[in-house]
């Protein structure tokens, strides 16, 4: 297929970007989105042109890198993906693809399509573990008795790559799926409970710090996840932010 | 929630009595607990309510200073939700004629001229007379109408995402989500059928 590519441009973190038109043709619809992205970089390169910076790793849907909104959606038109997990074939022969990096004051753009999204970094820094006394006497995890449903809704949370989709098909930028799930994957836990209100605090208190938005429940973050992050998390984390705020 | 319930419980009554909607009037006008607890409470609700709102917003469109150069958000969420600001601003405006309509005049008669009795010249209670005479004007109910259409859209995303925005997420969401629809559609279009029924009727 033969495709017009309408992708942001910006030289670094202080230029201003903007949106340049590409031509590629042949592409194969089994090819994934970021392999298409190949192609255009080696026909750049080839040409002596700048290759389109983006971010990308795994390319299995597992490390959250690669970062695209695409066609006005994070991540493309499919659902339950992320960008190396999107194909081709979601496309049409012809089509115009717009491409942008995920926009978010928190998630300033480094190059092209590639953003800082050190903000989830240091959000987790500031509460997204247990501490453990690793000292050689601790208890095994396994003998502390947890039901099955808390253990699949907190394995359900964990899920949650640190992408940052949320953050980008919400209006207000708002990072709350993101913290949610990282409170919740702890809150549904005994291990967790030991500083539980100073984890959700803490968490919050950076996510605003950050500049992230507030969560007004469009629910786009949870259609946009790429992991099915559920919007119960974000309400779970209203509960224990509520609760921490009343215990002072 | 609880006072547009009452508010449209009351005002169904001019449909069906016009005395009965004159004595629930008289009483809810004069009734100390609604007037100096109730009311002011009321009143802070509404001011804090969509001063929030704005500060929401401002806040909110701050958190992204570029914007999309093609953002789908149908793809995701619905237009009530993605248009809160919009829906708010028309229902205040609407409030704005509202109380030129309805409450500065009774405020006036009541607490400024100092009549508490509810009463016309010729001795009959004026609420169910000043309701009717409000509804004459097409051009009046046509906003009537149109401000009520952007409550229900409002309430429609309204509902629901206070619920979850105080935590509650649970087995009684999805029962809660039916009843904020049934409640964001129901309540609206009855008080364009009253609207619409003193227009005809008067």
């Amino acid at each position: 297929m033969n495709l017009t590519l309408k992708i942001w441009r910006q030289k670094d973190s202080k230029a201003k970007g903007q949106m340049v038109d590409y031509k590629v043709t042949d592409i194969s619809e089994h090819m994934s989105f970021l392999e298409m992205m190949d192609v255009l970089n080696e026909q750049l390169v080839n040409s002596g042109e700048e290759p389109v910076a983006f971010d990308h790793d795994c390319r299995e849907g597992i490390c959250g890198m690669c970062s695209m909104y695409i066609n006005g959606e994070a991540h493309g038109p499919d659902r339950g993906v992320t960008t190396c997990q999107l194909h081709m074939r979601m496309f049409k022969d012809g089509d115009t693809i717009t491409i942008e990096p995920f926009r978010a004051a928190a998630f300033p753009v480094i190059k092209d399509l590639v953003v800082d999204r050190m903000a989830f970094e240091r959000i987790q820094q500031a509460g997204g573990y247990i501490s453990v006394n690793t000292s050689g006497n601790t208890q095994d995890a396994n003998s502390i008795p947890i039901s099955k449903h808390a253990a699949d809704e907190a394995m359900d949370a964990a899920t949650c790559i640190g992408c940052g989709a949320c953050v980008a098909s919400c209006k207000n930028s708002s990072a709350m799926l993101f913290v949610g799930a990282k409170v919740s994957q702890y809150a549904l836990l005994p291990q967790g409970q030991v500083e539980a209100v100073d984890r959700v605090k803490n968490m919050v208190a950076q996510m605003d710090l950050e500049g992230f938005g507030n969560c007004t429940n469009t629910g786009a973050c949870e259609v946009e996840c790429p992991k099915g992050i559920s919007l119960e998390n974000i309400a779970r984390m209203n509960r224990e932010y509520l609760s921490a705020t009343l215990k002072g | 929630m609880i006072f547009l319930l009452q508010h449209f419980a009351i005002n169904l009554l001019s449909v069906f009595s016009a005395d009965t909607f004159n004595e629930v009037s008289h009483f809810m006008g004069t009734f100390w607990v609604i007037q100096y607890l109730m009311q002011p409470v009321l009143i802070f609700g509404v001011i804090f309510h969509f001063v929030m709102g704005f500060v929401l917003e401002i806040k909110n469109n701050k958190a992204r200073n570029i914007s999309y150069a093609k953002n789908n958000g149908a793809a995701n969420s619905t237009w009530m939700s993605r248009n809160m600001i919009w829906s708010g601003a028309a229902i205040l405006a609407f409030m704005g004629l509202h109380f030129y309509d309805f409450w500065f005049p009774e405020i006036n008669t009541k607490y400024i001229v100092g009549d508490m009795s509810g009463q016309l010249a010729n001795g009959e209670f004026r609420y169910f007379e000043e309701l009717q005479h409000k509804f004459v004007d097409l051009w009046r109910v046509v906003l009537y109408v149109i401000a009520f259409v952007f409550l229900a859209l409002h309430l429609l995303h309204g509902f629901s995402s206070a619920f979850q925005s105080v935590g509650a997420n649970n087995k009684y969401t999805k029962g809660l989500k039916g009843f904020g629809k049934a409640y964001a559609i129901i309540i609206p279009l009855g008080f364009i059928f009253i609207a619409l029924f003193h227009h005809l009727n008067h």
